[in-house]
């Protein structure tokens, strides 16, 4: 019996892993690549995008996950001959931190007042708040434009960064968490003469740090990776972040773009593997009532 | 007495919640509310500049446009049938991983990976794949099948979708198996002594599992449509037929300025999305009511 046990354990391990490896694929070609020599890298690849029209044309895409030799070539490229894709990697940093900071501090003030105040129109603002987060960023696209363009944002981060700020997820998902809060925590916080704002940096603060964690990596996640907001929002190609470059050397040169995707993920595989696990804890809380 | 202090209640924390939301509501209302509002006033005039009022023209110029219809009917399909597979998907998933099996861990983070992946090196590795000369046609010569021209033909529909389980699997699989850590073991025993069987034990999950579910399909709907954002990267302005989404749609009416066409599709793109959200909550509420009984 025990060994039917074990022998299961076995083999669903097996089938785990071996999705594991399927979805890991392209990352890992990625990281190879990015070991890959330039013109081998370009040799494997010489027939993408070629097409249909030539007949004659019909070798394929040669996927090696061993390079013939190993180089590091394309960092090097990256990061000392090329000052371009540093910059961009710090016009990044400075769009996405102000946005981290601020929408954590905005989103967690209102979450308070959505989810431990009673107050008339709570229902009807938390829905309006839900409802905007669905949207597509282009249902907004003209008259954000406009906006941007009266305030005179146009063509500054901060035009990307106020929207960043106030954008409705952060107060959707602090206030999952800080339902799950049971409201004795506040009578207790009240009997001891302490006022909401107190309260809420006491008490509420530092029970929903998961719940933070979570906010931190989703939103990272999600900003380190715009492509429309910037787009849009700024003309000198220098002010554009890092996604915008990455997907325009993709065009170019695809030697250099395996480095580049992988100084890109670094960041964000870096944050993930050390906060995953508060991610994993956030969603626990978060998941008791829906 | 009890009234009184009770709508005394309501009165202090009306002032307070006022202080706390102020940043919030504020910010919002200019970046997102009045854009919408003027979004949704544009949809009735003929320009943003000195525009006339045409009442539902927009709207009927719009639900006469091919285009439009073409792309409502790609999004509305492409989440209609990728977002029940994603849960689904995941769901089996979190249940596999749920079970006794060694590093699970290790698993688990694996699969969030690709949430990791920037779009750009996603498309990137799109293209090596599915080239006209890429790996998977490469594949289907070698088992003796005809190649398949991928991102121009039909078979675009299903890449995106590929695209999308395997980018957002990972972070739905979490969500699951923290959502079943929470059962409490007690109701499968006494399940079990009740003499139940598997399909008894699996309703039980999935009656406990219904909170998660929710935000689960809240989280998956708004990810099919980041899923434009690869799908633009990859196919451009105008992709093939059948994934020409309406953000697609929106984005070349602004790119051409015919900004009320842009607004009238905005607007009933919300309108839709009210009514999803409406549904959502109404069966979330159901449910409640049904647990509380």
């Amino acid at each position: 019996m025990s060994l039917l046990i074990s022998m299961k354990k076995y083999l669903l391990t097996l089938l785990m892993a071996g999705l594991g490896l399927v979805i890991l694929f392209p990352l890992i070609v990625t990281v190879v690549n990015s070991l890959t020599s330039r013109q081998e890298i370009a040799l494997n690849y010489a027939s993408v995008g070629s097409g249909s029209s030539g007949a004659a044309f019909t070798e394929f895409v040669n996927l090696k996950l061993i390079p013939d030799q190993v180089s590091y070539e394309q960092y090097i490229t990256l990061l000392v001959e090329s000052p371009r894709f540093l910059l961009m990697f710090w016009n990044s940093v400075f769009m996405v931190v102000p946005i981290i900071i601020g929408q954590t501090v905005v989103a967690s003030l209102a979450s308070y007042a959505l989810s431990k105040l009673q107050f008339r129109g709570r229902e009807p603002i938390f829905l309006v708040y839900l409802l905007t987060m669905l949207m597509p960023f282009q249902v907004t696209l003209v008259p954000n434009y406009l906006i941007a363009d009266k305030m005179g944002l146009l063509n500054h981060v901060s035009a990307i960064i106020w929207p960043g700020v106030f954008a409705a997820f952060g107060v959707f998902l602090l206030r999952q968490f800080m339902m799950q809060i049971p409201y004795a925590y506040i009578e207790a916080g009240k009997l001891d003469g302490a006022g909401h704002l107190l309260i809420f940096l006491k008490i509420i603060v530092p029970m929903i740090k998961p719940g933070f964690s979570a906010l931190v990596i989703l939103l990272f996640v999600d900003y380190w990776n715009m492509i429309e907001q910037p787009l849009i929002f700024l003309d000198d190609p220098f002010m554009q972040p890092l996604s915008i470059y990455l997907s325009r050397i993709n065009e170019g040169e695809l030697g250099i773009a395996f480095a580049a995707s992988v100084l890109y993920m670094a960041p964000m595989v870096l944050l993930f593997l050390y906060a995953e696990s508060y991610l994993v804890q956030g969603v626990q809380l978060s998941g008791i009532k829906g | 007495m009890k009234l009184a202090s009770y709508q005394h209640w309501l009165r202090k924390d009306w002032a307070v919640a006022c202080l706390f939301l102020a940043p919030s509501i504020i910010g919002f209302t200019l970046f997102y509310l009045l854009p919408f509002l003027m979004s949704l006033l544009y949809s009735l005039m003929d320009g943003t500049v000195n525009g006339q009022f045409v009442g539902m023209y927009n709207y009927q110029e719009l639900l006469a446009s091919d285009s439009f219809k073409k792309a409502t009917m790609n999004t509305f399909t492409f989440s209609l049938v990728s977002v029940p597979l994603i849960l689904s998907l995941s769901l089996g998933v979190a249940l596999l991983l749920n079970q006794p099996l060694f590093l699970r861990q290790w698993l688990r983070t694996a699969y969030v990976m690709p949430l990791v992946v920037p779009v750009a090196s996603t498309v990137l590795m799109w293209q090596i794949l599915f080239d006209w000369n890429g790996t998977m046609n490469g594949l289907r010569e070698l088992l003796g099948y005809e190649r398949i021209d991928w991102m121009k033909s039909e078979a675009a529909r299903y890449v995106v979708v590929l695209v999308y389980v395997w980018k957002n699997l990972g972070y739905n699989v979490l969500l699951f198996l923290a959502g079943l850590q929470q059962i409490p073991k007690d109701y499968y025993e006494t399940a079990q002594i009740e003499g139940a069987g598997g399909w008894t034990q699996f309703r039980i999950t999935l009656i406990y599992l219904t909170p998660m579910m929710f935000f689960v399909t809240l989280m998956s709907l708004i990810h099919s449509f980041k899923v434009f954002r690869e799908t633009y990267l990859i196919a451009g302005d105008y992709p093939h037929d059948s994934i020409y989404f309406l953000q697609h749609y929106m984005n070349n009416r602004f790119v051409s300025l015919d900004i009320p066409k842009l607004t009238a599709a905005a607007s009933l793109m919300a309108g839709g999305m009210l009514m999803l959200v409406f549904v959502l909550f109404t069966i979330e509420r159901k449910h409640r009511q049904y647990m509380e009984q």
